[in-house]
């Protein structure tokens, strides 16, 4: 007799802590200068250091301890003045010095935290540390055998670790998708899933809820994109749920997630475990880091992007929805902050603006926001344009689409078109009278109680004004002019 | 004298001057190679073509007026550590047995660069793990003093061959006495520069904080030329010293007038053969005579540098050594699945005293095991360290015995752990990152070597090379040479 | 520090992927149990706030600026290789997880 999942999880409280190795957007790579690129030809990005060859010595690339403090200020980390490379040992083929250049137990940064946007609040999660290491090369299992490429070994690596305190798949999806967007917020990495430039392993666990302590925990690798992140946990916490309520226990163990067959399977079970004999490697001095450093990194930080939804949200009056879009891409939130300078009080019209008629634009163009052919100041003189009531929404999309074809100022479109609102009360009381006199059944008809037939009165003003007429005061108008 | 014995000096003069042509000596070295190497066994490989062809680049630049460089047409010979484009490298070890390189090694570029003539690689014990090259998976070395004597080790291959005047000079490595204890067994110059003070980029690791390049030569001063070769900064090896090389062949011959020598008891103690004692007491004598100043000093600790390091050492191995696997390169033995595949192809690969460092140095970095082995041995060093430091507030450099015993009969060491105790002398130089130098300090009554060691501050090679200078005059071998050679 | 037990120098012997023969297993028990002897001296050593000395010349870590150098050709990089496949090296299957 099983129960349905929802009933154990009134009982079970799932609690998830996720690893996420980050690609770290450099030139070349960690230890040694031979280039990234993905796709190359297999085995073609390779030099002494890469291959493990005898005689052969890391040295450690600047820019990967610029980004990763890009990170870990952002995180608010505690950054370790002093911190260490150690040797993490383990056999293995896309591995060549069958050793990992890590950190162990002095890590760049510790105790930061992630806010993640869950429905309309902030969730807090704790960092248990950031720390840097190399990526591994390729295996492909083909048959009997497995083909190696070293392309991806010694790109520079950060492990994201959090505290076990994601409570659901959403969550766990969530803290991936504001990572990644923090990730590609700081310009430190790509983070395209599909290339493998962001990969995620999860920790997960259940306890009855009210329990202090932490279950047993299972260990998935290879989760490569947000909806596995979400399904593969789903899954995980699935299954445990059905053996403690079948009367099992859960085994501490690793398991490999299959995003093709939407299940997991043992990979290695405690016992097995490897003894990684960590050790400081004697190769590469304490890493340093300097109030110089420290310097430029703060100073090229821009604004976090949950400080701008929350920002959006209670200085603009933004909708949560706008503000999520928005902060979803540095180039759109920056094209959006630049807008509002010249028209602060105009953001919400400004978010509805860019985010329907300009990306909609641009999409239609396959361009992003980068290459907007329309200025953000543009964009905010035409919104003014539409809100002092110069011209009305309808003819601003129009002056809209021709500003951005032809780059023209909306104003100088307006006044060469002669398109302006109409706004001059007596001239709307005359087109008013004039329509009305023209249409005394109708007039009769909405005077006997035919509501619908206001709007015939209103399309009959614009068709007059050629859509010139301020919709407002002809509304207004018309209610007087019509008795009701 | 003959060729065979000119000091790098005087090679590096003649052919400048044009009274010999590089070619013409890097001929007769080969041919004499040829000839005496079969039975001496101090060379893995000759680079006949490659030496000949450099040789004659060497007169054609001469020829038409270009430099040659400091050491141009100096033949030099390189142990098997050190990674040589193109030139098959093996560290001794059957697992990189027809392994070439697609690189250069830093010194071996500097060398080249000062003109010099990579004659070919010396026998080494593999990894350079071991004190008489009985452990080089490839053949025995003989000492040329004695055919039925090690030539110590690890750098047994480059000191027979220096000794036996198989080559100028010699680079070795000296990881915890490497370069020194074969140099003072055959009675040649072995010196262990400041580490850090020549790039390890290119030299195959053994145990990355100990382990140094220095060069093997006939004389103090070609020691001195040869180090000035090849040390300095390099932006590869991330433990390189970024300091000044100085003039060091011009400042040792400064004499010690002034120099504070300090004799550390711990070093005087333990067993060592009066021979040995004696020419090491006279070494002292010697130096007090020409000026220098005499001090007591003590090295609390010595007595667990054995320990220390024959616990650091394996542990940096084991994982150096990690990355011989028969995937990317050297010995891959049939098996039949991956893990089947890495165990037999280093099972197969490694010999006996490397399979067992690398049993040490696992056992060791466990967890659960790391603090009490690895990381107490690593503490343990630091008060090595902290001894020398109080003692260069007394002197500027100390003199010991460089080994217990002249060099001994093959096969006379049985356990693993009497080879290891005769390190005793050198092992502590290496945990400090100290200058070290064997100097050949006068023969035994059995015609052995034996050599005196000095150790210095960090980047004062300076003083020890004065010393070495001085005591070298007075009862170094002169002109002694190895009988047969 | 006990002497080593058979099963131990497996253990070790797995985690450092070397194939000893039995004789040689049981060589090593004895020669590496009687270096680790050698150790307990260290043991004795008062060391309390004395800070591992992990490199032999104090030094901070130099930084190399990210600039891309060359790469060996792929004839080169895998010239010592054993068994490849066109530009690919060749192992065994990997089974996941069982290495």
């Amino acid at each position: 007799m099983t129960r349905p999942i929802a009933d154990l999880l009134e009982e079970w409280e799932p609690v998830i802590g996720l690893e996420v190795h980050v690609q770290l957007a450099t030139a070349s790579k960690a230890f040694s200068a031979s280039a990234i690129q993905f796709g190359a030809p297999p085995n073609s990005l390779t030099d002494p250091v890469v291959l493990g060859l005898p005689g052969s010595l890391p040295v450690f690339n600047k820019r990967v301890l610029e980004l990763a403090l890009r990170l870990g200020v952002a995180t608010e980390s505690k950054i370790r003045a002093r911190s260490r490379f150690a040797r993490k040992h383990y056999f293995y083929p896309d591995q060549p010095k069958n050793y990992q250049i890590t950190q162990f137990d002095e890590p760049l940064c510790e105790a930061g935290h992630l806010d993640l946007i869950l429905d309309k609040r902030i969730k807090r999660v704790n960092l248990t540390r950031i720390h840097l290491e190399e990526d591994a090369g390729k295996n492909t299992h083909v048959g009997a055998v497995s083909h190696v490429d070293l392309n991806r070994a010694g790109i520079p690596l950060v492990e994201v670790v959090s505290e076990p305190e994601l409570t659901s798949a959403e969550e766990a999806a969530e803290f991936m998708r504001a990572l990644h967007r923090l990730v590609r917020w700081l310009d430190i990495s790509e983070a395209d899933m599909e290339k493998g430039q962001m990969r995620c392993d999860a920790n997960v666990s259940i306890r009855l809820r009210g329990e202090d302590r932490l279950g047993t925990r299972t260990e998935l690798k290879n989760i490569n994109s947000f909806r596995f992140v979400q399904h593969a946990v789903d899954h995980e916490i699935a299954r445990q749920l059905r053996i403690v309520d079948s009367g099992g226990r859960i085994e501490r163990e690793t398991r490999l997630w299959d995003a093709v067959a939407g299940q997991s399977a043992t990979m290695r079970t405690k016992e097995e475990a490897n003894d990684y004999r960590y050790f400081p490697d004697p190769d590469l001095p304490p890493l340093v880091v300097d109030g110089a450093l420290m310097g430029n990194v703060l100073k090229s930080l821009p604004e976090l992007p949950t400080k701008r939804f929350v920002r959006y949200q209670t200085e603009l009056g933004l909708a949560a929805d706008d503000a999520r879009t928005i902060i979803s891409d540095l180039e759109l939130a920056g094209f959006f902050d630049k807008a509002i300078a010249t028209r602060a009080k105009s953001g919400k019209a400004i978010a509805n603006w860019m985010l329907t008629e300009l990306l909609g634009a641009l999409n239609a163009d396959g361009k992003d926001v980068g290459q907007s052919p329309m200025s953000p100041a543009t964009l905010a003189a035409l919104v003014g344009l539409v809100e002092d009531g110069t011209i009305s929404g309808k003819i601003g999309k129009e002056i809209f689409e021709e500003s951005y074809r032809t780059g023209e100022a909306p104003a100088a479109i307006v006044e060469r078109r002669g398109v302006q609102q109409i706004s001059d009360e007596p001239a709307l009381w005359e087109i008013i009278d004039r329509v009305v006199g023209a249409n005394p059944k109708q007039a009769e008809s909405y005077a006997a109680g035919k509501d619908s037939l206001f709007g015939f009165f209103v399309g009959q003003v614009m068709k007059e004004t050629q859509g010139r007429a301020n919709p407002v005061m002809v509304s207004d108008l018309l209610r007087k002019r019509l008795g009701r | 004298m003959a060729a065979e014995y000119w000091s790098v000096a005087e090679t590096a003069q003649k052919v400048a001057s044009g009274e010999i042509k590089a070619a013409n000596l890097v001929i007769a070295l080969l041919a004499r190679i040829a000839d005496k190497d079969r039975e001496l066994g101090a060379y893995l490989a000759v680079d006949e073509e490659g030496a000949i062809e450099a040789a004659a680049e060497i007169d054609r630049k001469r020829a038409a007026g270009e430099p040659i460089g400091p050491l141009g047409g100096v033949p030099i010979a390189l142990k098997d550590m050190l990674v040589t484009k193109g030139l098959a490298t093996t560290a001794g070890s059957r697992i990189l047995a027809g392994w070439k390189p697609p690189y250069d090694a830093h010194v071996v570029e500097k060398l080249r660069a000062a003109g010099a003539i990579i004659v070919g690689k010396n026998n080494c014990d593999e990894f350079g793990m071991g004190s008489s090259t009985e452990r080089s998976a490839f053949q025995m070395t003989r000492n040329p003093w004695d055919a039925m004597r090690v030539p110590g080790g690890s750098s047994g291959g480059s000191s027979a061959a220096v000794a036996a005047g198989l080559c100028a000079a010699s680079l070795g490595t000296d990881t915890g006495g490497s370069i020194r204890q074969p140099a003072a067994f055959c009675g040649v110059v072995g010196l262990k520069p400041t580490y850090g003070r020549v790039s390890r980029y290119g030299v195959v690791a053994f145990a990355s904080s100990l382990d140094q390049v220095g060069p093997i030569a006939r004389t103090v001063t070609d020691a001195a030329l040869v180090l000035e070769a090849i040390a300095g900064f390099d932006a590869r090896d991330a433990t390189s010293i970024d300091a000044p090389v100085p003039p060091l062949a011009a400042l040792a011959t400064a004499g010690v007038k002034n120099l504070r020598v300090g004799v550390p008891k711990e070093y005087f103690e333990g067993a060592i053969d009066a021979e040995v004692r004696a020419a090491v007491d006279r070494a002292i004598e010697v130096l007090r005579d020409k000026g220098a100043e005499i001090v007591n000093v003590s090295l609390p600790h010595t007595s667990l540098a054995l320990p220390a390091y024959y616990l650091v050492a394996p542990a940096e191995a084991s994982s150096n050594l990690s990355r011989y696997d028969g995937v990317r390169y050297g010995l891959r033995a049939e098996a039949t699945d991956l893990l089947d595949l890495y165990r037999r192809s280093r099972g197969a690969g490694f010999g006996p005293e490397v399979k067992r460092r690398i049993m040490v140095g696992t056992y060791a970095l466990r967890s659960g095991y790391y603090d009490a082995y690895y990381k107490k041995a690593q503490q343990v060093r630091a008060l090595i360290k902290r001894d020398f430091d109080e003692a260069f507030t007394k002197c500027d450099c100390v003199i010991t015995p460089t080994t217990p015993t002249a060099a001994y009969r093959f096969g006379a060491k049985t356990t693993p752990v009497e080879m290891y105790l005769g390190d005793i002398f050198t092992l502590a130089c290496n945990l400090a990152g100290l200058p070290g130098i064997s100097v050949p300090c006068g023969l035994t009554s059995e015609n052995l070597p034996i050599g005196v060691q000095l150790m210095g501050k960090p980047l004062d090679e300076q003083a020890i090379l004065r010393a070495g200078v001085v005591i070298e005059k007075t009862c170094g071998l002169g002109d002694r040479r190895p009988g047969g050679f | 520090m006990p002497a080593l037990t058979r099963k131990e120098i497996d253990e070790i012997a797995l985690l450092a992927r070397l194939h000893l023969e039995p004789d040689e297993a049981e060589r090593m028990q004895h020669e590496v149990g009687a270096i680790l002897d050698t150790f307990t001296a260290l043991a004795a050593v008062d060391t309390d706030g004395i800070a591992p000395m992990t490199h032999a010349v104090p030094m901070d870590l130099r930084l190399r600026e990210d600039v891309v150098g060359p790469s060996l050709s792929v004839a080169e990089a895998l010239a010592g290789a054993p068994k490849r496949d066109g530009d690919l090296i060749v192992v065994p299957a990997i089974i996941p997880g069982s290495e």
